[in-house]
């Protein structure tokens, strides 16, 4: 076998379309790669073996007709929170073990019509809740860089998965850094775009006004290469936005020098490690050396962003899970004795801790005599942050900081205490809030563990912030590190 | 490991123990939300429950009069509307494939009494 | 005067006549096999999301004009969260902090002539839920998702009712604008039109509100007086023996004809409204209301208004023609080939035409018998070809025949006689074949001038034209 894996999404795709080698045998050595990998990594929740043979089968058959599209053949994985019309879709949860969807999340669609090849669902966390893929009904994700760690969440099992080269891609979704989390954790890049660039239509809700599909890959450029196949407005999203996909893979070459980076000094505190520092600054002055004016901005309510999260995301969840009943779909219970116990008992077996936790948060937060001392508070809290994002960007092109506060943690280590494990999503969590893109994309390693340097832009800016994070990588070879065993 | 105060110097005003919740009220939030939960759950949840709405409680630190709430990302957008037009057809029978008891096209659920 | 006074307030339910649900795609015609009108969307589905129908947003922005209210330049849908098994989401899509209809007010008539002024609260869009059957099966419910998901607009009344008869006066009133406003088909039976009715009773000129019951779906102008009444009584009753009344959910039974408390909803529901994250702000400019308020047609009072002063018809008389606008437009087609017979026209269309159409239980509009033809009927009398009570039996052969006026009168052979000379004839031939009267008459006893037309009439079979008869036998006579 060649060493077709190590190759990024985009060297793939002109491969492929070059005919240096055919989809069928690149998906056969993946397949191989993923079988192999499972019991360490469990980055799966489904393979879907014969159907990307066919899948494969067909795109050569296009590539050979000259009716190739821009990811014709190339084989990626989906997060198992996208529903795919005839493959099981569980969301990492008991409550969907036996759902198959009948229909395609638009980001399905849109990938299969750019012709990508799925091999299969990522495993996650269950409904997205979590930051370490451990609260998954089919069993945690681990680490490739270390078995022993957690990959990050709630999109491990994609975010394994393209470390370990299993795809060169996978879709994942960001509600309060779900997307760029897992990416630092395993050194890779990942993209959560602005609010309303990529259709929620199909993508299994946690919290409406914060869930935002993206894509973890390789690099930047692959990232843009999805990124803009995947974007675009949806008719079936109301949130969706009505405004034109740029060309990102275009745009990836635009110049740096000039740009103003905005330091936060909020991400700088006692709570970020020294040595997660440090590679930190390390990079911003790789951006200094490129042409990049540094400055340091100040978000004063920034620090307020994962208390308003952890209102704002069990609220909307509470509402959203409310569906999972037993009755159209998903987990019944045995033999309910009435209505009540029906509810009651499939709902209380379907669900996780986690998610359980979620929802009676949620619940409480929106009864009555609760709703104004902590929903609307929160949503009050929510437009503070909004409004320094919005200072900031008058003086600045892009943020930048760290992703996270440690690098990858060990499996077990914060699952008996919740606000510990929320903590984690403390530098990501106000891009969700804001609806604004953010990056994360290597910058180095701590104890032979990645991290990872977030850039955040303004609206609809994935152009800005994709170009900064590949003008990074022209430079660097973070990207290029593959864990031991999967080089 | 750090926790949030240190992380960003954030003290609590108010310097008494977290309020806790009580058994009954995990038992009414659970009740509300549809989730049979055991005996050993319930102080689980107390315990964790009053953990969130302690951290959460920061909120008040915040100046928020005359703030409106934001419940949407994008300010300024509005609800898109869609023509009225029926674009859908019959499929029960593809979408019941997933329910756990049908009978003559129905869903089926133990007696309802109104 | 009553020791008690009794306060309505209605929450009237009416589905929106769209071809599709609010927020999918799905078909909202009545009557389909179970679950064919629910989709994905409908079924709430893990991933799918609603998108607003355009239509709906109109017709909400219809009523709220014909009502006088202030349309929101920005509404906001939330989520009203509850578990029931017909709530496919467990949450419903409505309108709770800013509906799309602001403070409005109807104006209804009471059985005095007296006008009262009915405020209405607010109008808000919502989805409507499944339905829950269980006939004919043991031991389970069957859930049916079609109607889940077809747009209601829900037109909240102020306290002000303070009768069942009052109740009614105002929902017959709005049933009455839906239809005008081609917003809603109206239909009872199938649920198109309902309401809940919030009931409480306090004594004579107590200033605070009693405790209410919510009597829950009355589905006709009947079941609405009846529960009311019924419900009235059992809290004055319950009041009156020291008790205290509970604020529940009731239904009403109408085999047993009283309500009952409903067990289903005996928990104080928590619904944890907030403004649904799927769906943006709805916003509204003023040139979008504009358009819309050029679609209105004439509203029932301002027709009604119009058809007194117009055709000099009695208040009464062009409340009932303008009862429908397919019996006002009827009535105003038979007008148009008879403009000088404004009356006539309406004593024909509220009387006989009305009467057959009751009886066969059709609409105005079912073109059983044509405006047109009805006026050609009423030309007959016009210019004398028939009389009045000759017309009434042309009426009924054209009714269950299907023919002209002309052409029943001509097979029938039932042309007036309006010829003097002919008409002479015949009195003089009654007069003749009756001598004793003719000397009883003329000896002073008046009343047998009936006596003399009834003859008149029975050899002539009804055809002599009357107001001749009158005159010519009159001369004759005396």
């Amino acid at each position: 076998m060649s060493g077709w894996h190590t190759d990024t999404l985009t060297q793939l795709a002109a491969g492929l379309r070059a005919r240096k080698f055919s989809s069928v045998e690149l998906v056969r050595a993946l397949l191989a790669r993923i079988d192999a990998s499972q019991a360490t990594l469990n980055a799966f929740i489904s393979v879907t073996r014969e159907q990307a043979l066919s899948d494969a089968a067909a795109a050569d058959r296009a590539l050979a007709a000259g009716s190739a599209g821009a990811l014709t053949g190339v084989p990626i994985a989906h997060k198992d929170i996208f529903c795919t019309q005839g493959v099981r879709t569980t969301c990492g949860s008991r409550m969907l073990d036996n759902f198959v969807s009948p229909y395609d999340a638009t980001v399905v669609a849109r990938l299969k019509a750019a012709g990508a090849v799925m091999l299969g669902k990522t495993n996650m966390d269950e409904f997205a809740m979590g930051s370490s893929s451990e609260t998954s009904f089919y069993g945690p994700v681990r680490n490739p860089w270390n078995p022993q760690l957690v990959p990050g969440g709630s999109s491990g099992g994609s975010a394994a998965a393209v470390a370990a080269r299993l795809v060169p891609g996978a879709t994942a979704t960001d509600t309060g850094g779900s997307i760029r989390q897992p990416a630092a954790l395993c050194g890779i890049t990942g993209i959560k775009p602005t609010y309303g660039r990529v259709s929620r239509y199909g993508m299994i809700a946690f919290a409406s006004s914060l869930d935002q599909g993206g894509v973890l890959t390789a690099t930047a450029a692959d990232a843009a290469l999805v990124l803009r196949e995947m974007a675009g407005f949806d008719a079936n999203d109301s949130t969706s936005v009505d405004t034109p996909v740029p060309d990102y893979v275009a745009a990836l070459e635009q110049p740096l020098a000039g740009l103003k980076v905005g330091l936060l000094r909020e991400f700088f505190d006692q709570g970020l490690d020294a040595h997660n520092e440090q590679r930190v600054r390390e990079a911003l002055k790789v951006y200094e050396q490129l042409g990049a004016r540094l400055t340091e901005v100040s978000l004063p309510n920034l620090p307020l962003s994962v208390p308003a999260y952890y209102v704002v995301a069990p609220a909307e969840c509470s509402s959203n899970l409310a569906r999972f009943d037993g009755v159209r779909f998903g987990y019944r219970c045995e033999k309910p004795r009435d209505l009540r116990d029906l509810y009651s008992r499939s709902r209380g077996e379907g669900f996780g801790a986690e998610v359980k936790r979620r929802i009676m948060t949620g619940t409480y937060v929106l009864s009555a005599g609760y709703y104004d001392a902590y929903y609307l508070k929160a949503q009050r809290v929510r437009q503070l942050i909004n409004a320094d994002f919005t200072r900031a960007f008058a003086s600045v092109d892009v943020l930048m900081g760290p992703t996270t506060p440690t690098p990858a943690f060990a499996i077990g280590a914060k699952t008996s205490d919740p606000i510990t494990m929320y903590l984690n999503d403390i530098y990501t969590i106000g891009a969700n809030l804001a609806g604004l893109p953010a990056v994360s994309i290597p910058c180095g390693f701590v104890q032979g563990l990645p991290v990872g340097l977030q850039i955040v832009g303004p609206h609809f800016s994935e152009a800005r912030v994709l170009s900064a994070a590949h003008a990074f990588q022209r430079v660097t070879d973070w990207h290029t590190r593959v864990p031991q065993g999967y080089a | 490991m750090y926790d949030f105060a240190l992380v960003f110097s954030l003290r609590h005003a108010r310097r008494e123990p977290p309020m806790a919740l009580t058994r009954e009220q995990i038992a009414s939030i659970a009740t509300l939300a549809r989730l049979d939960l055991t005996s050993s759950e319930v102080p689980v949840y107390q315990d964790s429950l009053s953990r969130i709405l302690d951290f959460v409680g920061a909120l008040d630190r915040a100046q928020t009069t005359d703030v409106a709430p934001m419940s949407h990302p994008l300010a300024g957008l509005s609800q898109r509307l869609r023509p009225d037009v029926v674009s859908e057809q019959d499929r029960h029978e593809q979408y019941q494939a997933n329910a756990p008891q049908v009978a003559a096209g129905l869903y089926l659920v133990p007696k309802v009494i109104e | 005067m009553s020791a008690w006074e009794t306060v309505i307030g209605l929450e009237i339910h009416a589905q929106l006549a769209t071809r599709s649900k609010i927020f999918s795609g799905s078909a909202t015609a009545y009557g389909a096999p179970p679950n064919a009108q629910a989709s994905l969307v409908d079924l709430g589905y893990p991933g799918v999301l609603p998108v607003l129908n355009a239509e709906a947003v109109r017709m909400a922005v219809k009523l709220g004009l014909a009502i006088n209210a202030r349309i929101a330049g920005t509404s906001v849908f939330a989520r009203k969260n509850y578990f029931y098994p017909d709530l496919p989401k467990g949450y419903q899509i409505s309108q709770y902090e800013q509906p799309i209809v602001a403070a409005g007010a109807l104006d209804i008539v009471l059985d005095d002539g007296e006008v009262k002024r009915i405020g209405i609260t607010r109008a808000h869009l919502e989805e409507d839920a499944g339905k829950s059957l269980h006939e004919g099966l043991p031991g389970v419910t069957g859930i049916d998702l079609n109607r889940a998901g077809t747009p209601l607009v829900e037109i909240v009344s102020e306290p002000h009712l303070r009768s069942a008869k009052e109740a009614v006066a105002y929902m017959k009133k709005v049933h009455t604008l839906v239809r005008y406003l081609e917003i809603c088909d109206g239909n009872m039976q199938e649920g198109s039109f309902r309401c809940d009715a919030n009931v409480s009773v306090r004594r004579s000129g107590a200033q605070q509100l009693g405790t209410r019951a919510e009597i829950k779906n009355l589905n006709s102008f009947r079941f609405v007086e009846r529960a009311i009444n019924y419900e009235v009584a059992r809290q004055i009753e319950i009041l009156e023996s020291g008790g205290a009344v509970v604020q529940e959910t009731r239904l009403y039974d109408p085999d047993r004809g009283e309500t009952r408390s409903m067990r289903s909803k005996e928990e104080a529901n928590d619904y944890r409204y907030f403004p649904d994250p799927d769906l943006l702000p709805v916003v509204l400019d003023q040139a979008f209301i504009e358009q819309v308020r050029a679609t209105l047609p004439e509203l029932p009072d301002q027709k009604a208004a119009r058809f007194a002063s117009q055709y000099g018809l009695s208040a009464y008389d062009a409340g009932v023609l303008t009862g429908s606008r397919e019996l006002a437009a009827y009535y105003e087609d038979v007008v148009r080939e008879l403009p000088r017979e404004p009356k006539l026209a309406a004593n024909w269309v509220m009387g006989e035409l009305a009467a057959a159409l009751n009886k066969e239980n059709l609409e105005v509009g079912s073109g059983r018998l044509p405006a047109a033809r009805l006026a050609g009927l009423l030309r007959r009398i016009c210019d004398q070809t028939i009389s009045g009570k000759i017309a009434k039996e042309v009426f009924e052969t054209m009714w269950s025949e299907g023919a002209s006026a002309d052409a029943v009168i001509d097979a029938q052979g039932l042309r007036q006689i309006t010829d003097t000379a002919a008409i002479e004839r015949v009195i003089d031939e009654v007069m003749a074949r009756n001598p004793a009267q003719l000397a009883e008459y003329r000896a002073g006893k008046d009343k047998l001038f009936g006596f003399f037309v009834g003859q008149v009439m029975k050899a002539t079979a009804g055809k002599a034209n009357p107001a001749q008869l009158n005159e010519l036998l009159r001369a004759k006579l005396a």
